[in-house]
């Protein structure tokens, strides 16, 4: 797996809350096809740098490039349409719909019927409909979701909305999946599932994955390149190995002799 | 027999996405369809001005649940925005003598308008708040029409409008307003029951469920919410003008808030975010006055006199209305429609009970 050309620039970006620096100029470079982890303790800044990403936050300093284009002051709802997708840490479903309608949502900025058209219905909206339901069934059978097509999201497992959060997400059809903690609160068993459409979503579809996670097993098995945070900033880049070697990050993790901290 | 799923195979997606997937579905639709084909022929005149009524009633609660039951959006200036339409078309109808389908459409339209800019604070404001800024909008727009001559026509702010023409001949009677509001009833129907299936609908109910992952899956959430303010106003400006072209005239008095918080009333007790529901709503509110009028002068004597009697009739509605909205919101949210379909799954289980 050839790592691409740079696809998401972050430059240097910055954000506060009131006194608190949550992201403190930290710079990434994020290749087309690669899966990179973002770790980092509690607190680290990991998810106000992926909220940066999709545009729900707006950084205080620097840019975010998506392929080359500036995408820092976009509005999320335009920064999916041009193909970066997301789950949430904790579930954003529509839990009163079903998996098949919270997919069929996840094709919104891939479909076109307008209000007329909608209303109407017979003719260019039912064939739009089919259409884009095809693909979802596609997506369906791929997270082996099938017998739960027409279940309210609401009434799944943990594990199952998860999944069904990544369906939509992959639903959008994204050049980059920016995940929060997909594997949080979730057995050995619903894991390695995760994983495994990660990685096959990765392979298949070449696209670029940007993963926060907290289970190092998973993070050190599929990502390519990991970027540690630790309050607010980069401390350490590199693959897997070297990274998980580091020094600085060791202390983050762990602390100092001298803090008098010990290892949990 | 029974609304039961079993037994039907669905070979093709669109026949998983009909409106009515089941036979017995189709076959209730048919004969509701058929029933009112022939209530005209058979009922008395006086019948058939209140299923007119319902009828006109049915296209303005569809519009205000795709606002409120749909996109989640509170509107307190539904009425306003009826009453816009009614002037505009009446000022049309009267000054240019232009028809109908004119008339209708551009009432729509300028509902639309007026009802998008009222519904613009909805990017910041929700709930409780949203429901102040357009009951200001209500306020504004009813104050506007009453007092500028020019829209309202002067005189106790009413236009005598000419009943509407179809293939030459004009429609005066019941019987034949009947049809006309039947088209445009039926036609809002099926036009609400297909936005709300496709992209469009499926984007308000995902506003109205979690803005946030709308707003992730790439929905512009200002955009749509600006949209579902003109597309129920659209249905409150048509609303608006059939009531105009029912009564012959337009008069702000039939659009005041008392009317608005009824037609909150219909969507609330038929089902929020149904369309079935809004059917039911539009009946039973409609309904509901010449209920209490009808019984009160039947039976009302053996408890009040005379006298008492047409004091409590207007002041009974609003007693019950009260009451009923309170009962409804504790005991079934969910409305009529909830109603409707606990029955249907009753019979669909039955006769197991689960």
């Amino acid at each position: 797996m050839a790592a691409g050309q740079v696809q998401l620039r972050v430059e240097r970006v910055a954000k506060q809350f009131g006194g608190v620096t949550a992201v403190d100029e930290v710079s990434l470079e994020v290749r087309e096809g690669e899966i990179l982890s973002v770790i980092g303790p509690n607190g680290a800044g990991k998810t106000s740098l992926l909220n940066m990403v999709s545009g729900f936050y707006k950084p205080d300093r620097g840019h975010i490039l998506f392929e080359g284009e500036d995408i820092t002051n976009l509005p999320p709802s335009r920064i999916a349409e041009l193909g970066v997708a997301r789950t949430f840490q904790n579930i954003a479903l529509f839990k009163g719909m079903t998996v098949l309608d919270n997919l069929m949502l996840g094709r919104h900025v891939r479909m076109k019927a307008g209000v007329f058209a909608s209303f109407v219905y017979w003719g260019f909206a039912q064939k739009e409909e089919i259409a884009h339901r095809e693909k979802v069934e596609d997506l369906l059978e791929f997270l082996k979701l099938e017998d739960l097509r027409k279940m309210p999201t609401g009434a799944l497992s943990y594990g199952l909305q998860k999944r069904v959060e990544l369906g939509r997400a992959l639903a959008l059809e994204p050049k980059v999946l920016l995940l929060d903690e997909p594997m949080g609160g979730m057995n050995q068993e619903e894991k390695e599932d995760m994983a495994r459409y990660v990685l096959d979503v990765n392979e298949e579809r070449g696209t670029t994955v940007i993963l926060i996670e907290h289970d190092m097993g998973v993070v050190m098995d599929i990502s390519r390149r990991v970027v540690v945070l630790d309050r607010g900033r980069a401390i350490a880049e590199g693959d897997p190995k070297s990274v998980q070697g580091n020094p600085a990050v060791i202390r983050a993790y762990l602390g100092t002799k001298a803090s008098g901290k010990k290892a949990a | 027999m029974f609304h039961r799923e079993s037994g039907y195979y669905k070979t093709s997606y669109a026949a998983d996405m009909a409106l009515y997937p089941l036979p017995i579905a189709r076959w209730t639709v048919a004969a509701v369809a058929l029933a009112t084909c022939i209530a005209p022929f058979v009922l008395h005149e006086y019948y058939v001005s209140i299923l007119n009524l319902i009828m006109v009633a049915t296209v303005g609660a569809l519009g205000l649940n795709i606002l409120v039951g749909y996109t989640g959006q509170i509107s307190i200036g539904h009425a306003a925005f009826m009453s816009v339409g009614a002037y505009t078309a009446a000022n049309l109808a009267v000054r240019l003598d232009l028809p109908f389908w004119v008339t209708l459409p551009a009432g729509g339209l300028m509902a639309a308008a007026i009802g998008a800019i009222v519904g613009i604070p909805s990017l910041r404001i929700k709930g409780l708040y949203l429901a102040i800024a357009t009951l200001a909008g209500q306020l504004i727009i009813e104050w506007t029409i009453n007092h500028v001559p020019w829209i309202s026509g002067g005189a106790q702010a009413s236009i005598e409008v000419p009943r509407p023409t179809l293939f030459g001949t004009q429609l005066k009677t019941q019987f034949q307003l009947y049809w006309f509001l039947l088209f445009f009833a039926v036609l809002a129907i099926v036009g609400t029951l297909n936005l709300v299936r496709s992209r469009i609908g499926r984007a308000f109910i995902a506003i109205r469920d979690q803005d946030i992952a709308a707003e992730i899956i790439g929905i512009n959430i200002f955009r749509y919410k600006l949209l579902a303010f003109a597309i129920s106003s659209f249905y409150a400006g048509v609303t608006g003008v059939l009531y105009t072209y029912y009564l012959g005239i337009a008069n702000y008095e039939q659009f005041q808030i008392v009317t608005s918080i009824d037609y909150l009333a219909m969507i609330i007790i038929g089902g929020l975010g149904s369309i079935l529901g809004s059917i039911f709503g539009a009946i039973f509110v409609t309904l509901l006055p010449i209920v209490i009028r009808l019984g009160m002068e039947n039976w009302g004597s053996f408890l009040f006199g005379d006298a008492d009697i047409r004091n409590l009739i207007p002041n009974l509605r609003l007693i019950l209305f009260g009451g009923l909205i309170i009962l409804f919101l504790v005991l079934e949210p969910e409305g009529l429609n909830r109603l409707w379909r606990n029955i249907r799954s009753y019979f669909r289980v039955w006769p197991f009970s689960y």
